[in-house]
């Protein structure tokens, strides 16, 4: 055979063998489909191994890392990211406000009246109210002390000692 | 370290369960964390942590003022005493006389809060009067 038609042939052959290496769009567009699933939001179009990235996220850190997984799926040539970063009402809503203002405290009178109905149920414990310190003394379950905790708290006291109690 | 840093957990999840009017202060070495959380469950979400921090509660030096939000007046309510029951009183205060007793485990009707710790409540048999709320449910 003639030299130059042993290089055609060649050729053919490396062209046919380099496309057939080459993964198919409909392979790369399952493939990057599965990739970016975790990132909600993001759909992917391929076109001859061009990725196109589209949707909306949250946060520029998904966008990024739908990026990266697409860019890591074999045969992708390039990824063209038109995906926005908006934060949707529910992500953008704001964390509960947090006020930082002064506490008014039961008076001794009023605290001393709800703290002995609150240890009322408790007959082993016994409270002492002074400039809103409730203090505890005797000794309780923890299951109980808990409940009275709860109840004492409420009452506003400026602080609940109860290094004088024992839990059990 | 600062109480509000010691109890930043606790402080995280209250935003975090949207608690509402809610307000962190310190004073005198006791911190004051005080807030209505949606539900009962919240609640007790809360004062886990709370114990998760300080076990048993007896450092002192936080005091914890969440009440539960969603009993509303109209609705029904839960006894949740240990498992005695409930006296029903005729004003808000353990010096009332007792005009009734609800159930433990049974369902009355929230009348009113009258102030945080009393609710004025009425039984299925119409026995109405006022219940120490730490023993009552409305989720």
């Amino acid at each position: 055979m003639k030299n130059s038609v042993k290089l055609f042939l060649a050729m053919l052959a490396v062209t046919f063998y380099v496309s057939a290496c080459k993964p198919k769009d409909e392979t790369i567009q399952k493939n990057v489909s599965e990739a970016i699933k975790a990132v909600q939001g993001v759909t992917a179009e391929v076109k001859e191994g061009v990725v196109t990235l589209s949707g909306t996220v949250a946060i520029a850190d998904a966008k990024t890392s739908a990026e990266t997984a697409a860019k890591a799926v074999e045969g992708v040539k390039s990824v063209t990211n038109n995906i926005t970063v908006e934060a949707s009402p529910a992500t953008a809503a704001p964390a509960t406000v947090v006020t930082n203002n002064p506490v008014v405290n039961a008076a001794d009178e009023v605290l001393s009246k709800s703290v002995k109905d609150a240890i009322k149920d408790f007959p082993s414990v016994k409270a002492a109210v002074k400039d809103g310190v409730v203090s505890l003394t005797g000794e309780l379950a923890v299951t109980k002390w808990k409940l009275l905790k709860m109840s004492l708290d409420a009452l506003k006291p400026k602080k609940v000692d109860a290094s004088g109690l024992t839990v059990k | 370290m600062a109480l509000s840093e010691k109890y930043k957990e606790l402080i995280g999840a209250a935003q975090a369960a949207q608690v509402t009017n809610l307000n962190v202060a310190e004073t005198d070495g006791v911190l004051h964390v005080s807030g209505n959380a949606p539900t009962g469950a919240v609640k007790d979400q809360l004062w886990d942590i709370y114990n998760k921090i300080d076990p048993n509660f007896l450092a002192g030096d936080l005091v914890l003022d969440i009440t539960s939000a969603n009993a509303a007046e109209g609705c029904k309510v839960k006894v949740v005493t240990e498992s005695s029951n409930l006296n029903i009183r005729k004003g808000p205060g353990t010096d009332q006389p007792i005009v009734g007793k609800a159930a433990h485990g049974e369902i009355i009707t929230l009348i009113n809060k009258s102030n945080e710790q009393w609710w004025l409540v009425k039984t299925n048999d119409g026995e109405e009067g006022y219940c120490y709320s730490q023993y009552l449910s409305a989720d």
